[in-house]
Protein backbone atom coordinates (compact mmCIF):
# COMPACT_ATOMS: atom_id res chain seq x y z
CA UNK A 1 0.00 0.00 0.00
CA UNK A 2 0.68 3.51 -0.98
CA UNK A 3 2.30 5.96 1.91
CA UNK A 4 0.12 7.49 4.25
CA UNK A 5 -1.15 11.19 3.34
CA UNK A 6 -0.59 13.56 6.67
CA UNK A 7 -3.42 15.61 7.57
CA UNK A 8 -4.73 18.70 10.00
CA UNK A 9 -7.71 19.47 11.04
CA UNK A 10 -9.66 21.62 10.75
CA UNK A 11 -9.60 20.65 7.19
CA UNK A 12 -9.98 22.76 3.69
CA UNK A 13 -11.36 21.85 0.40
CA UNK A 14 -7.78 21.61 -1.35
CA UNK A 15 -7.10 18.76 1.91
CA UNK A 16 -10.42 16.85 0.26
CA UNK A 17 -9.58 17.55 -3.55
CA UNK A 18 -6.14 15.68 -3.24
CA UNK A 19 -7.72 12.51 -1.45
CA UNK A 20 -9.06 9.67 -3.49
CA UNK A 21 -10.34 6.33 -2.35
CA UNK A 22 -8.14 3.82 -1.06
CA UNK A 23 -5.59 6.78 0.52
CA UNK A 24 -4.29 5.76 4.03
CA UNK A 25 -4.36 9.20 5.73
CA UNK A 26 -2.87 10.35 9.61
CA UNK A 27 -4.74 12.56 10.72
CA UNK A 28 -4.01 15.08 13.53
CA UNK A 29 -6.08 18.10 15.45
CA UNK A 30 -8.99 18.24 16.93
CA UNK A 31 -12.11 16.04 15.89
CA UNK A 32 -15.23 15.74 17.24
CA UNK A 33 -17.42 12.51 18.45
CA UNK A 34 -21.16 12.26 17.93
CA UNK A 35 -23.31 9.33 17.49
CA UNK A 36 -26.74 8.66 16.83
CA UNK A 37 -28.66 10.70 19.92
CA UNK A 38 -26.00 13.40 19.72
CA UNK A 39 -26.56 13.95 15.97
CA UNK A 40 -30.22 13.86 16.41
CA UNK A 41 -30.06 16.67 19.08
CA UNK A 42 -27.51 18.95 17.90
CA UNK A 43 -29.44 19.20 14.55
CA UNK A 44 -32.83 19.60 16.94
CA UNK A 45 -30.50 22.73 18.23
CA UNK A 46 -29.21 24.17 15.16
CA UNK A 47 -33.43 24.29 13.99
CA UNK A 48 -34.32 26.50 17.40
CA UNK A 49 -31.36 28.88 16.85
CA UNK A 50 -28.74 27.49 19.25
CA UNK A 51 -24.95 28.25 18.21
CA UNK A 52 -23.28 24.78 17.53
CA UNK A 53 -21.02 23.44 20.52
CA UNK A 54 -17.71 23.63 18.05
CA UNK A 55 -17.20 24.91 14.81
CA UNK A 56 -18.71 23.10 11.48
CA UNK A 57 -16.57 24.36 8.79
CA UNK A 58 -13.79 22.17 8.46
CA UNK A 59 -14.61 19.75 10.62
CA UNK A 60 -14.22 16.29 11.17
CA UNK A 61 -16.98 13.90 12.99
CA UNK A 62 -15.95 10.70 14.80
CA UNK A 63 -19.06 8.22 15.43
CA UNK A 64 -17.60 6.73 18.81
CA UNK A 65 -18.74 6.14 21.62
CA UNK A 66 -15.97 5.42 23.51
CA UNK A 67 -15.51 3.20 26.60
CA UNK A 68 -14.76 5.53 30.12
CA UNK A 69 -11.44 6.62 30.43
CA UNK A 70 -9.72 4.66 33.25
CA UNK A 71 -7.49 6.44 35.71
CA UNK A 72 -4.36 8.12 33.89
CA UNK A 73 -5.67 7.80 30.57
CA UNK A 74 -7.65 10.49 28.36
CA UNK A 75 -10.68 7.86 26.90
CA UNK A 76 -10.94 3.84 27.01
CA UNK A 77 -11.29 2.26 24.23
CA UNK A 78 -12.37 4.17 20.80
CA UNK A 79 -13.13 2.58 17.58
CA UNK A 80 -16.03 3.59 15.36
CA UNK A 81 -19.19 2.77 14.79
CA UNK A 82 -21.64 1.76 12.13
CA UNK A 83 -21.80 4.64 10.07
CA UNK A 84 -25.31 4.00 7.92
CA UNK A 85 -27.33 5.06 11.05
CA UNK A 86 -25.95 8.74 10.57
CA UNK A 87 -26.89 8.38 7.10
CA UNK A 88 -30.15 10.58 7.91
CA UNK A 89 -27.92 13.49 9.73
CA UNK A 90 -24.65 13.47 7.37
CA UNK A 91 -26.05 15.68 4.21
CA UNK A 92 -27.29 18.43 5.84
CA UNK A 93 -23.91 18.55 8.21
CA UNK A 94 -21.57 18.50 4.95
CA UNK A 95 -23.87 21.65 3.87
CA UNK A 96 -23.00 23.37 6.98
CA UNK A 97 -19.38 22.68 6.31
CA UNK A 98 -18.73 19.34 8.06
CA UNK A 99 -16.03 17.93 5.91
CA UNK A 100 -15.36 14.41 6.92
CA UNK A 101 -16.72 11.85 9.39
CA UNK A 102 -14.89 8.93 10.18
CA UNK A 103 -16.49 5.35 10.63
CA UNK A 104 -17.09 2.07 9.35
CA UNK A 105 -19.38 0.36 7.16
CA UNK A 106 -21.30 1.31 4.04
CA UNK A 107 -22.89 4.88 3.45
CA UNK A 108 -26.22 5.59 1.83
CA UNK A 109 -26.33 7.34 -1.77
CA UNK A 110 -27.51 10.32 -0.33
CA UNK A 111 -24.18 10.42 2.13
CA UNK A 112 -21.88 9.49 -1.30
CA UNK A 113 -23.65 12.71 -3.38
CA UNK A 114 -23.39 14.97 -0.37
CA UNK A 115 -19.92 14.33 -0.34
CA UNK A 116 -19.56 15.27 -4.39
CA UNK A 117 -21.56 18.55 -4.02
CA UNK A 118 -19.64 19.82 -0.55
CA UNK A 119 -16.20 18.82 -1.26
CA UNK A 120 -16.52 16.09 1.59
CA UNK A 121 -15.01 12.57 2.22
CA UNK A 122 -15.98 9.49 4.13
CA UNK A 123 -13.14 7.83 6.28
CA UNK A 124 -13.21 4.52 7.38
CA UNK A 125 -11.41 3.52 11.02
CA UNK A 126 -11.27 -0.17 11.82
CA UNK A 127 -14.19 -1.90 13.98
CA UNK A 128 -13.52 -3.14 16.94
CA UNK A 129 -9.77 -2.00 16.90
CA UNK A 130 -10.65 0.30 20.14
CA UNK A 131 -7.73 -0.04 22.27
CA UNK A 132 -5.37 0.41 19.26
CA UNK A 133 -7.04 3.88 18.22
CA UNK A 134 -7.44 5.23 21.79
CA UNK A 135 -3.69 5.02 21.37
CA UNK A 136 -3.62 7.71 19.02
CA UNK A 137 -6.41 10.19 21.10
CA UNK A 138 -4.28 12.22 23.53
CA UNK A 139 -6.56 14.48 24.78
CA UNK A 140 -10.71 14.16 25.52
CA UNK A 141 -13.11 16.53 26.55
CA UNK A 142 -17.07 16.85 26.85
CA UNK A 143 -18.19 19.76 24.84
CA UNK A 144 -21.78 19.23 25.34
CA UNK A 145 -25.17 16.64 26.27
CA UNK A 146 -23.17 15.40 29.37
CA UNK A 147 -25.89 13.47 29.88
CA UNK A 148 -25.99 10.78 26.64
CA UNK A 149 -23.21 9.56 28.43
CA UNK A 150 -21.02 7.57 25.68
CA UNK A 151 -23.15 9.21 23.60
CA UNK A 152 -21.94 13.16 24.14
CA UNK A 153 -20.12 15.40 22.20
CA UNK A 154 -16.59 15.13 22.58
CA UNK A 155 -13.55 17.21 21.56
CA UNK A 156 -10.88 14.87 20.35
CA UNK A 157 -7.38 15.76 20.12
CA UNK A 158 -5.75 13.10 17.77
CA UNK A 159 -2.00 12.74 16.61
CA UNK A 160 -1.39 10.39 13.00
CA UNK A 161 -5.14 8.88 13.29
CA UNK A 162 -4.79 6.16 11.08
CA UNK A 163 -7.47 5.88 8.50
CA UNK A 164 -8.79 4.87 4.69
CA UNK A 165 -10.41 7.19 2.63
CA UNK A 166 -13.29 4.79 1.98
CA UNK A 167 -16.22 7.19 -0.29
CA UNK A 168 -14.44 10.69 -1.76
CA UNK A 169 -15.19 13.60 -3.64
CA UNK A 170 -15.26 12.26 -6.77
CA UNK A 171 -17.86 9.34 -6.27
CA UNK A 172 -15.33 6.39 -5.68
CA UNK A 173 -15.92 3.52 -2.92
CA UNK A 174 -13.22 1.54 -1.46
CA UNK A 175 -15.99 -1.32 -0.02
CA UNK A 176 -15.50 -4.61 -2.67
CA UNK A 177 -19.05 -5.86 -4.16
CA UNK A 178 -19.57 -8.70 -2.72
CA UNK A 179 -19.37 -11.99 -5.23
CA UNK A 180 -23.07 -13.16 -5.51
CA UNK A 181 -23.40 -16.58 -7.41
CA UNK B 1 -29.28 -31.06 46.52
CA UNK B 2 -26.64 -28.66 46.51
CA UNK B 3 -26.91 -24.83 47.30
CA UNK B 4 -25.48 -21.87 45.86
CA UNK B 5 -25.49 -18.72 47.61
CA UNK B 6 -26.44 -16.02 44.88
CA UNK B 7 -23.46 -13.77 45.75
CA UNK B 8 -21.25 -16.40 44.68
CA UNK B 9 -23.06 -15.72 41.52
CA UNK B 10 -22.45 -12.02 41.57
CA UNK B 11 -19.09 -12.45 41.80
CA UNK B 12 -18.19 -14.92 38.74
CA UNK B 13 -20.37 -13.44 36.61
CA UNK B 14 -18.63 -9.33 37.72
CA UNK B 15 -15.42 -11.28 36.72
CA UNK B 16 -16.21 -12.77 33.57
CA UNK B 17 -17.69 -9.79 32.32
CA UNK B 18 -14.47 -7.91 32.34
CA UNK B 19 -12.06 -10.56 31.38
CA UNK B 20 -14.39 -11.61 28.44
CA UNK B 21 -14.12 -7.70 27.05
CA UNK B 22 -10.39 -7.69 27.01
CA UNK B 23 -8.62 -10.62 26.44
CA UNK B 24 -9.64 -12.44 23.00
CA UNK B 25 -10.88 -15.94 23.66
CA UNK B 26 -8.02 -18.43 22.38
CA UNK B 27 -10.26 -19.48 19.58
CA UNK B 28 -10.74 -16.80 17.78
CA UNK B 29 -7.05 -15.39 18.83
CA UNK B 30 -6.21 -18.63 16.64
CA UNK B 31 -8.31 -18.07 13.70
CA UNK B 32 -6.75 -14.04 13.67
CA UNK B 33 -3.09 -16.27 13.20
CA UNK B 34 -4.54 -18.76 10.89
CA UNK B 35 -6.61 -16.51 8.57
CA UNK B 36 -2.98 -14.13 8.82
CA UNK B 37 -1.53 -17.13 6.90
CA UNK B 38 -4.10 -17.73 4.13
CA UNK B 39 -5.49 -13.87 3.36
CA UNK B 40 -4.39 -12.91 -0.22
CA UNK B 41 -5.63 -9.41 -0.20
CA UNK B 42 -3.28 -6.49 1.04
CA UNK B 43 -5.69 -4.18 2.81
CA UNK B 44 -7.33 -7.75 4.44
CA UNK B 45 -3.82 -8.58 5.99
CA UNK B 46 -3.78 -4.98 7.00
CA UNK B 47 -6.94 -5.20 9.25
CA UNK B 48 -5.85 -8.27 10.45
CA UNK B 49 -2.79 -6.91 11.53
CA UNK B 50 -4.27 -4.45 13.10
CA UNK B 51 -6.81 -6.78 15.03
CA UNK B 52 -3.90 -8.27 16.26
CA UNK B 53 -1.93 -5.69 17.46
CA UNK B 54 -5.52 -4.54 19.03
CA UNK B 55 -5.63 -7.90 20.94
CA UNK B 56 -1.84 -7.35 22.46
CA UNK B 57 -2.44 -3.61 23.20
CA UNK B 58 -6.00 -4.78 25.53
CA UNK B 59 -3.64 -7.31 27.13
CA UNK B 60 -1.21 -4.44 28.20
CA UNK B 61 -3.63 -1.33 28.56
CA UNK B 62 -6.31 -3.61 30.34
CA UNK B 63 -8.84 -1.61 27.97
CA UNK B 64 -11.52 -3.28 26.34
CA UNK B 65 -10.63 -4.95 22.87
CA UNK B 66 -13.74 -2.96 21.42
CA UNK B 67 -15.75 0.10 22.77
CA UNK B 68 -18.99 -1.20 22.33
CA UNK B 69 -18.57 -3.61 25.22
CA UNK B 70 -21.95 -4.84 24.34
CA UNK B 71 -25.21 -6.11 26.22
CA UNK B 72 -24.70 -8.69 28.13
CA UNK B 73 -26.22 -11.94 27.36
CA UNK B 74 -26.28 -15.22 29.44
CA UNK B 75 -27.01 -19.14 28.86
CA UNK B 76 -27.41 -19.95 31.74
CA UNK B 77 -27.45 -24.27 32.71
CA UNK B 78 -28.98 -24.88 35.61
CA UNK B 79 -28.42 -28.01 37.25
CA UNK B 80 -31.88 -29.69 38.95
CA UNK B 81 -30.02 -30.98 41.98
CA UNK B 82 -28.46 -27.45 42.40
CA UNK B 83 -30.54 -24.98 44.13
CA UNK B 84 -29.75 -21.15 43.81
CA UNK B 85 -29.80 -18.94 47.62
CA UNK B 86 -31.61 -15.67 46.49
CA UNK B 87 -32.73 -14.54 42.96
CA UNK B 88 -30.28 -15.97 40.15
CA UNK B 89 -31.59 -13.49 37.84
CA UNK B 90 -30.68 -10.59 40.28
CA UNK B 91 -27.86 -12.30 40.87
CA UNK B 92 -26.70 -12.28 37.65
CA UNK B 93 -27.34 -7.85 36.74
CA UNK B 94 -25.62 -7.54 40.19
CA UNK B 95 -22.54 -9.45 39.29
CA UNK B 96 -23.23 -7.14 35.01
CA UNK B 97 -23.43 -4.12 36.97
CA UNK B 98 -20.34 -4.76 39.20
CA UNK B 99 -17.99 -5.90 35.99
CA UNK B 100 -19.14 -3.12 33.98
CA UNK B 101 -18.40 -0.43 36.85
CA UNK B 102 -15.29 -1.79 38.00
CA UNK B 103 -14.13 -2.77 34.43
CA UNK B 104 -14.43 0.99 33.32
CA UNK B 105 -16.69 -0.85 30.31
CA UNK B 106 -19.49 1.18 28.07
CA UNK B 107 -23.28 1.04 29.26
CA UNK B 108 -24.84 0.58 25.91
CA UNK B 109 -28.05 -0.05 27.37
CA UNK B 110 -30.90 2.00 27.21
CA UNK B 111 -34.98 2.60 26.43
CA UNK B 112 -36.31 1.44 23.06
CA UNK B 113 -37.87 4.66 22.28
CA UNK B 114 -36.44 7.85 24.52
CA UNK B 115 -33.34 6.10 24.07
CA UNK B 116 -32.21 7.15 28.10
CA UNK B 117 -29.49 5.02 28.99
CA UNK B 118 -30.21 2.38 32.40
CA UNK B 119 -26.55 3.92 33.16
CA UNK B 120 -25.07 0.52 34.33
CA UNK B 121 -25.81 -1.84 31.01
CA UNK B 122 -28.20 -3.53 32.54
CA UNK B 123 -30.90 -5.18 32.42
CA UNK B 124 -28.68 -8.22 31.31
CA UNK B 125 -30.23 -10.53 28.83
CA UNK B 126 -30.68 -14.25 30.18
CA UNK B 127 -31.58 -18.02 29.07
CA UNK B 128 -32.37 -20.17 31.55
CA UNK B 129 -32.14 -24.00 30.75
CA UNK B 130 -32.60 -26.79 33.08
CA UNK B 131 -30.03 -29.86 32.93
CA UNK B 132 -29.01 -33.12 35.49
CA UNK B 133 -26.72 -32.43 37.48
CA UNK B 134 -25.79 -30.36 40.79
CA UNK B 135 -23.88 -27.54 38.86
CA UNK B 136 -24.26 -24.02 36.95
CA UNK B 137 -22.65 -23.23 33.82
CA UNK B 138 -22.93 -19.83 33.02
CA UNK B 139 -21.43 -18.74 29.57
CA UNK B 140 -21.47 -14.91 28.93
CA UNK B 141 -21.21 -12.89 25.60
CA UNK B 142 -20.78 -8.85 25.44
CA UNK B 143 -22.57 -8.80 22.00
CA UNK B 144 -21.93 -5.59 19.98
CA UNK B 145 -24.91 -3.69 18.88
CA UNK B 146 -23.00 -2.99 14.98
CA UNK B 147 -23.25 -6.88 14.03
CA UNK B 148 -26.33 -7.44 16.01
CA UNK B 149 -28.61 -4.85 13.96
CA UNK B 150 -27.30 -7.23 10.77
CA UNK B 151 -28.51 -10.21 11.93
CA UNK B 152 -31.89 -11.32 10.30
CA UNK B 153 -34.88 -13.83 10.77
CA UNK B 154 -37.54 -14.87 8.49
CA UNK B 155 -40.06 -17.89 7.88
CA UNK B 156 -39.20 -19.85 4.40
CA UNK B 157 -41.45 -22.37 3.04
CA UNK B 158 -40.94 -26.18 3.76
CA UNK B 159 -40.56 -25.77 -0.29
CA UNK B 160 -37.43 -23.90 0.05
CA UNK B 161 -35.46 -25.86 2.32
CA UNK B 162 -31.76 -26.28 2.46
CA UNK B 163 -31.49 -24.00 -0.60
CA UNK B 164 -33.64 -21.43 0.34
CA UNK B 165 -31.46 -21.54 3.56
CA UNK B 166 -28.29 -21.53 2.01
CA UNK B 167 -29.51 -18.61 -0.16
CA UNK B 168 -30.93 -15.96 2.47
CA UNK B 169 -27.83 -16.74 4.69
CA UNK B 170 -25.40 -16.04 1.74
CA UNK B 171 -27.12 -12.71 0.81
CA UNK B 172 -27.83 -11.68 4.75
CA UNK B 173 -23.43 -11.70 4.91
CA UNK B 174 -23.58 -10.33 1.26
CA UNK B 175 -25.76 -7.65 2.05
CA UNK B 176 -24.33 -7.00 5.83
CA UNK B 177 -21.01 -6.53 3.48
CA UNK B 178 -18.25 -4.37 6.01
CA UNK B 179 -20.82 -3.52 8.56
CA UNK B 180 -20.86 -5.80 11.29
CA UNK B 181 -17.15 -5.92 11.24
CA UNK B 182 -15.98 -8.77 9.34
CA UNK B 183 -14.32 -11.02 9.75
CA UNK B 184 -17.43 -12.45 11.61
CA UNK B 185 -18.80 -15.53 13.26
CA UNK B 186 -22.26 -16.40 11.78
CA UNK B 187 -24.33 -18.32 13.90
CA UNK B 188 -27.60 -19.81 11.72
CA UNK B 189 -30.44 -20.80 13.64
CA UNK B 190 -32.60 -23.46 11.96
CA UNK B 191 -36.36 -24.90 13.09
CA UNK B 192 -38.19 -24.22 16.28
CA UNK B 193 -40.71 -21.82 16.05
CA UNK B 194 -39.90 -17.75 14.99
CA UNK B 195 -38.71 -17.27 18.47
CA UNK B 196 -36.62 -20.18 18.94
CA UNK B 197 -34.65 -19.49 15.52
CA UNK B 198 -33.05 -16.52 16.97
CA UNK B 199 -32.35 -18.28 20.31
CA UNK B 200 -30.89 -21.32 18.14
CA UNK B 201 -28.59 -18.95 16.06
CA UNK B 202 -27.25 -17.04 19.00
CA UNK B 203 -26.61 -20.24 20.81
CA UNK B 204 -24.52 -21.09 17.73
CA UNK B 205 -22.34 -18.68 18.16
CA UNK B 206 -21.03 -19.68 21.96
CA UNK B 207 -19.59 -22.85 20.37
CA UNK B 208 -16.13 -22.53 20.02
CA UNK B 209 -14.42 -22.14 16.43
CA UNK B 210 -12.45 -25.15 16.16
CA UNK B 211 -15.06 -27.32 17.14
CA UNK B 212 -17.76 -28.58 14.48
CA UNK B 213 -21.12 -29.70 14.95
CA UNK B 214 -21.49 -33.14 16.55
CA UNK B 215 -24.11 -34.50 13.47
CA UNK B 216 -21.90 -34.91 10.45
CA UNK B 217 -24.55 -33.56 8.00
CA UNK B 218 -25.24 -30.29 9.98
CA UNK B 219 -21.04 -30.28 10.30
CA UNK B 220 -20.93 -29.99 6.50
CA UNK B 221 -23.58 -27.67 5.49
CA UNK B 222 -21.73 -25.51 8.07
CA UNK B 223 -18.30 -25.90 6.03
CA UNK B 224 -20.77 -25.21 2.70
CA UNK B 225 -22.16 -21.96 3.82
CA UNK B 226 -18.36 -21.04 5.56
CA UNK B 227 -16.89 -21.68 1.65
CA UNK B 228 -19.68 -19.73 0.28
CA UNK B 229 -19.25 -16.88 2.24
CA UNK B 230 -15.48 -16.74 2.03
CA UNK B 231 -16.10 -16.67 -1.54
CA UNK B 232 -17.92 -13.86 -1.28
CA UNK B 233 -14.61 -11.74 -1.63
CA UNK B 234 -16.03 -9.19 1.08
CA UNK B 235 -12.84 -9.51 3.39
CA UNK B 236 -11.82 -7.90 6.95
CA UNK B 237 -13.71 -5.08 7.38
CA UNK B 238 -14.57 -5.17 4.02
CA UNK B 239 -11.98 -3.89 2.18
CA UNK B 240 -11.59 -7.94 -0.05
CA UNK B 241 -10.53 -10.86 0.69
CA UNK B 242 -10.83 -14.46 1.63
CA UNK B 243 -11.44 -13.64 5.40
CA UNK B 244 -15.02 -12.70 5.46
CA UNK B 245 -15.78 -15.61 7.80
CA UNK B 246 -14.27 -17.06 10.88
CA UNK B 247 -16.74 -19.85 11.10
CA UNK B 248 -20.28 -20.81 10.43
CA UNK B 249 -22.26 -22.35 13.49
CA UNK B 250 -25.68 -24.18 12.71
CA UNK B 251 -27.89 -25.37 15.33
CA UNK B 252 -30.97 -26.97 14.83
CA UNK B 253 -34.48 -27.86 16.05
CA UNK B 254 -37.46 -29.48 15.08
CA UNK B 255 -40.83 -27.73 13.49
CA UNK B 256 -44.05 -27.25 12.49
CA UNK B 257 -44.92 -29.12 9.35
CA UNK B 258 -46.11 -25.74 8.08
CA UNK B 259 -43.04 -23.60 8.73
CA UNK B 260 -39.03 -23.45 7.89
CA UNK B 261 -37.97 -20.51 10.41
CA UNK B 262 -34.30 -19.21 10.29
CA UNK B 263 -32.28 -16.55 11.64
CA UNK B 264 -28.82 -15.64 11.05
CA UNK B 265 -27.00 -14.08 13.93
CA UNK B 266 -23.93 -12.13 13.00
CA UNK B 267 -21.04 -11.96 15.66
CA UNK B 268 -18.19 -9.45 15.06
CA UNK B 269 -14.53 -10.45 14.77
CA UNK B 270 -14.29 -9.37 18.71
CA UNK B 271 -16.04 -11.92 19.53
CA UNK B 272 -16.26 -12.21 23.05
CA UNK B 273 -17.34 -15.09 25.59
CA UNK B 274 -16.75 -16.66 28.41
CA UNK B 275 -17.81 -19.34 30.27
CA UNK B 276 -17.50 -20.75 34.02
CA UNK B 277 -18.95 -23.94 36.03
CA UNK B 278 -19.41 -23.49 39.67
Amino acid sequence: MSEPIRLSTPLKDEDIAGLKTGDKVLLSGKIYTARDAAHKRLLADIDAGQKPPFELEGAVIYYVGPSPAPPGRPIGSAGPTTSYRMDTYAPRLHSMGVKASIGKGKRGDTVKDALQEFKGVYFGATGGAGALLSQRITSARILAYEDLGPEAIRELEVKDFPLLVVNDSFGGELYVKPRIK
Amino acid sequence: MRTINAGAITDVVAKICLEANIKAPDDVLQAFKKSQETETSPAGLEILNQLLENVKLAGETGLPLCQDTGLAVFFVELGTDCRVEGDLYQAINDGVRQGYEKGYLRKSVCHPLTRKNTGDNTPAIIHLDLVPGDKIRIKFMAKGGGSENMSRATMLTPAQGWEGIKKFVVNRVAEAGPNPCPPTIVGVGIGGTFDHAPILAKKALFRPLDQKHSDPEIAAMEDELFAAINDLGIGPMGMGGNTTSLGVKIEMAPCHIASLPLAVNIQCHSARHKEVVI
